[in-house]
């Protein structure tokens, strides 16, 4: 999938909005991205779990496999890479990613856009 | 070969698995790919077609995979081939090829009838077909189907699940005629004549007739009679798609398909085909099995194989209205000299026959109706001896048919074409577990109905099948349950920092939240213990399909004052919410969104409810009878007991959710044996059953106890409880516990009324221990602003609420705007899917 970076930085909330190994969702220029602060940094992808259609996935829960940080989905349980939005067990399914950065205490998402 | 143009006529099941094979092995893509598809989407599952009247969207049906180097036009049908310049024609234009695979699949068939041109006149074959049955059931009634074959009965079902009322109309004298001998098929027309699918047999279509519109209403039958249809589906049997070949001069089998030989060419050296369209030796084949089979060929003729075609696995094995029926090999007998052994039982309603060779020693097919548990074995014996006696095999419980005798060339995965000998080499170069040998052989990724003997063979192996609860911690949950009891471990961190690996997962964080409570370490969302829980514990709701929430106050024992329900009525009707009363004796409130919970919970808080903790791996409900308070034949205070259970075991987590009930007496009114736990009253005390089940595989609880005095009963059950809970594996209700147990029922008896390990003062104090520490988890988040902060739709825009979740109104409430168009009407038993080949597959 290619993407395109089409806006600029919207900041989000503070950091420790963020409860460790845990998702928020946030509203940025209307779309809803799934937020998640991991041990291995902050994460940005798409709220809507491609498989059910619900926007959701930032509620499921946070892990790793085989050493990738994964969300799986709270409704069917398929678990998504949390760096590239691929899906690990749906080959060739994949949600968004969208950058993220934590700036001055602040959280920062960047959306990306499938172009 | 350098760069060379292939195109691939058809974007089906087949096509796309050709597509798959041909890129696994020309990783440097000398095949330059175009495929043409007619229809407007990629390949998706058709043999999974119907579950889309369960709901499944076309996202899951999916099959397609892109390629690099591999070009697909959706919506461009080829209209001709010019075999001399080798070009394909579209309307758009013209593709050159060096090699055209063929793989249009079929078409429906639709006999000769007056009026089969008529509107609400449908096929069942794609998609579209299904939206368009979809959208013309609205607001009907009845419907008949014409073919009692395999797609007949399938399709049968969906209108079924549609709501409409259903007759099939099938030629031959019984249903299946294809697959089930007269005998299964008359067992398998009482199964399905059960489920309210009136059968006619034997009797031709001889006209459609139209109404006052202008549309189908009715079926005018060879014997005379007429049968009222609003809409009609023609599952009577499927065409090869031949018509390119045909123009193109190509030479087709005897009746129709392009003609191939073994390695799937035809009789132009630059053009295949594959799948449905293809004349195997002048054979077609309907199944997908040897679809792929054929898909392999060719994928690896094109990179200089010399594949050729197996011959074909038609057996079949459906899931079809909640029957089983399998048929394999020969299974009406046809081979000369053949003997059968058969199996009826009217009782429970099985038929099963074995065609046997004329001494008796091989196995040569079959047929299944009522239990089809053995056919996975049965199938992959068929052209070699039986795995055990006839009738060892058939009777209902011995089903457990051993794989381990089954010869090497077995094939086990008949989907796949995977033998018992590639499973034993994967299995010796290293696979240990199931999800190894699918990955490495395929088997098992299809139907799935191999998967039982897939560990059966690893079993024969040798292979001790890891009791690892993930790739996270290498212990099973009942070790797991002792380490952190024993070393009185309080945090996932440290668990897994001590005895476990990685960050954890969906399997492993929700096992140890569920023991970590278990062990009383404070409410579910405290601290780090909030980072385990799954969605429903996380929001203490139950989450919907379309990412709103139920909220269930738990009722005890059923019993309610009428303040309470008022209230009850009051929030759902402030909040817009769906009411249902279950058969839990519950109300459910749906569609509730994450920041309207806590404003909901503190209405009902006030008024007195609690949380019914129907989202946990917890108690769920005791349900009861009216007993002697009311009932004239009750014995005893059904209602008194439930509620003191209830409250007695409330917000226990466990490893499953947990249910019970009590009957008044033996008439069993609160069906206290379907339920982990149920008591019936006697004149004398009560009898006390455990390892009940509804659900997936519903089964009957054991009797346990009898005559226990109120108290008596009490600690039998405490004890039951915290024993399942502290040795249970993961998801494992207490009717699998018990069936898995070393001694089963005697062994439960053993210790927990006989202390015979000493236990049970260690058990009981577990349970004081849980009764005196209850408190509500919904008071205790409204009563916590930390807790409550999370409870909000955007963190960035809290008040916001999620624009995704919309209603629509059905029967006057409001109900997800998107399942109106999934799901119509859809009776609770028909979550089933309605067809796979095989058990469905299992995902984790
Ligand atoms: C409801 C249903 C249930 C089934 N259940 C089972 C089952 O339980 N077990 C089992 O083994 N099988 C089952 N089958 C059969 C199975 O689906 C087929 O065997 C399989 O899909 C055949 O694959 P195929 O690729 O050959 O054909 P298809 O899947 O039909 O694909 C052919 C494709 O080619 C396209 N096409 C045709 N002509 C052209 C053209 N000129 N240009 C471009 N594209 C063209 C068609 O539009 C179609 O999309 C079922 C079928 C149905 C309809
Ligand atoms: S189970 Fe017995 S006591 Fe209870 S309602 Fe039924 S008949 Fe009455």
């Amino acid at each position: 999938m290619t993407h395109t970076t089409t806006l600029d930085w919207t900041a989000v909330c503070p950091l420790d909005r963020l409860e460790p190994n845990r998702g928020v969702a946030a509203l940025v220029d209307g779309v809803q991205v799934a937020l998640f602060h991991t041990v291995d940094g902050l994460f940005a992808i798409d709220n809507r779990d491609p498989v059910s259609g619900a926007y959701v996935l930032s509620r499921g829960i946070v892990g790793s496999r085989g050493g990738v940080p994964t969300v799986a989905s709270p409704l069917h349980k398929q678990v998504y890479d949390l760096r590239n939005g691929d899906c690990l067990d749906l080959p060739g399914m994949a949600v968004a990613r969208h950058d993220t950065r934590c700036h001055d205490g602040i959280v920062e998402v960047r959306l990306r856009r499938e172009g | 070969m350098s760069g060379q143009d292939l195109v691939v006529i058809g974007n089906g099941m087949v096509g796309q698995r050709f597509v798959d094979a041909l890129r696994a092995r020309d990783p440097q893509g000398r095949w330059r790919v175009t495929v043409l598809a007619e229809e407007g989407r990629p390949a998706y599952d058709r043999v999974r077609l119907s579950a889309y009247f369960d709901g499944v969207s076309e996202d899951e049906l999916n099959v397609h995979t892109p390629h690099d180097g591999v070009r697909l036009r959706l919506g461009e049908p080829a209209t001709a081939i010019d075999r001399a310049r080798r070009v394909v024609t579209t309307a758009a234009g013209e593709y050159a090829y060096d090699a055209l695979v063929l793989a249009t699949g079929s078409y429906p068939f639709v006999p000769q009838v007056p009026g089969a041109e008529l509107p609400g006149v449908f096929v069942y074959r794609t998609l579209d077909d299904l939206a368009a049955i979809r959208t013309y059931a609205q607001g009907r009634r009845v419907g008949a189907v014409i073919g009692g074959g395999l797609l007949g009965l399938e399709a049968a079902n969906a209108l079924r699940l549609l709501g409409l009322s259903t007759d099939v109309v099938e030629f031959a004298p019984r249903l299946m005629p294809v697959q089930v001998d007269q005998a299964g098929g008359a067992m398998l027309r009482r199964y399905v004549e059960e489920l309210g699918v009136r059968t006619h047999l034997g009797v031709a279509t001889t006209a459609i007739r139209a109404g006052a519109d202008g549309a189908v209403a009715a079926l005018e039958l060879s014997d005379g009679r007429v049968v009222d249809a609003e809409l009609v589906v023609v599952a009577a049997g499927i065409r090869p798609r031949d018509e390119l070949a045909r123009a193109a001069g190509l030479p087709l089998g005897p009746r129709g398909g392009v003609l191939v030989d073994e390695t799937c060419r035809s009789a132009d050296e630059h053009i295949w085909a594959v799948g449905e369209c293809a004349a195997v030796d002048g054979t077609c084949h309907g199944l997908v099995a040897p679809g792929y089979a054929t898909a392999e060929v060719v994928a690896d003729r094109l990179v200089g194989g010399a594949a050729t075609f197996p011959g074909a696995d038609t057996a079949t094995k459906l899931k079809l209205l909640g029957v089983d029926v399998a048929s394999f090999g020969d299974a009406h007998g046809a081979t000369e000299g053949c003997l059968d052994v058969t199996f009826t039982d009217p009782a429970t309603r099985v038929y099963a026959k074995l065609v046997l060779s004329d001494d008796a020693h091989t196995l040569l097919g079959g047929v299944l109706v009522g239990d089809a548990s053995a056919y996975p074995t049965l199938r992959a014996s068929v052209g070699g001896p039986l795995p055990a006696a006839p009738l060892a095999l058939l009777a209902p419980e011995g089903g457990g048919a051993d794989a381990g005798a089954l010869p090497a060339t077995a094939q086990v995965c008949s989907c796949n074409a995977v033998t018992r000998g590639d499973v034993d080499d994967a299995i010796a170069g290293g696979c240990a577990d199931v999800p190894a040998l699918k990955a490495c052989t395929r088997a098992g990724t299809s139907c799935g109905s191999c998967v039982p003997m897939l560990k059966q063979l690893l079993d024969a192996a040798g292979v001790a099948q890891s009791t690892a609860l993930c790739e996270h911690f290498d212990v099973s949950r009942r070790e797991l349950f002792e380490i952190v009891r024993v070393r009185g471990i309080r945090t996932f961190s440290q668990l897994i920092a001590e005895h476990g690996r990685g960050r954890g997962c969906d399997i492993c964080k929700p096992v140890v939240a569920s023991i970590l409570a278990s062990l009383g370490s404070g409410h579910v969302l405290d601290g780090e213990q909030a980072s385990l829980q799954d969605t429903n514990d996380h929001f203490l709701a139950n989450l919907q399909r379309d990412g709103s929430y139920s909220v269930v106050p738990r009722i005890p024992g059923g019993e309610i004052t009428p303040e309470k329900l008022i209230v009850i009525g009051e929030v759902a009707r402030d909040f817009q919410l769906y009411t249902k009363i279950t058969g839990g004796q519950r109300i459910d409130l749906f569609g509730a969104r994450v920041e309207q919970l806590p404003q909901i919970w503190r209405r009902l808080v006030d008024a007195g409810f609690e949380s019914g903790h129907a989202y946990g791996k917890a108690l769920r409900t005791v349900k009861s009878c009216v007993g002697e308070t009311w009932c004239r034949y009750g014995v005893q205070d059904s209602v008194g007991l439930a509620v003191a259970l209830e409250l007695r075991y409330r917000g226990l987590r466990a490893p499953h959710k947990l249910k019970s009930a009590v009957s008044g007496c033996a008439r069993e009114c609160a069906e206290a044996r379907s339920k982990d736990f149920g008591i019936i009253a006697t004149e004398t005390g009560w009898n006390l059953y455990v390892g009940g089940n509804g659900g997936f595989r519903p089964r009957h609880a054991d009797l346990f106890a009898t005559d226990l005095s109120t108290e008596e009963l009490v600690t039998l059950i405490d004890r039951f409880l915290i024993y399942y809970i502290r040795t249970a594996d993961r998801l494992q209700r207490t009717a699998g516990w018990i069936e898995a147990m070393d001694g089963g029922l005697d062994h439960l008896r053993a210790v927990i009324v006989d202390d015979s390990l000493g236990l049970c003062a260690d058990l009981d104090a577990a349970m004081a221990r849980h009764v005196t520490s209850y408190s509500d988890e919904w008071r205790d988040v409204l009563d916590d602003p930390e807790r409550l902060r999370r409870y909000t739709s955007f963190v960035n825009a809290p008040d916001v609420p999620d624009p995704s979740i919309t209603f629509a109104v059905e029967r006057g409430q409001p109900v997800p705007a998107r399942a109106l168009t999934t799901t119509r009407s859809t009776p609770a038993d028909a979550r089933r899917q309605p067809v796979t080949l095989g058990l469905p597959e299992v995902r984790r």
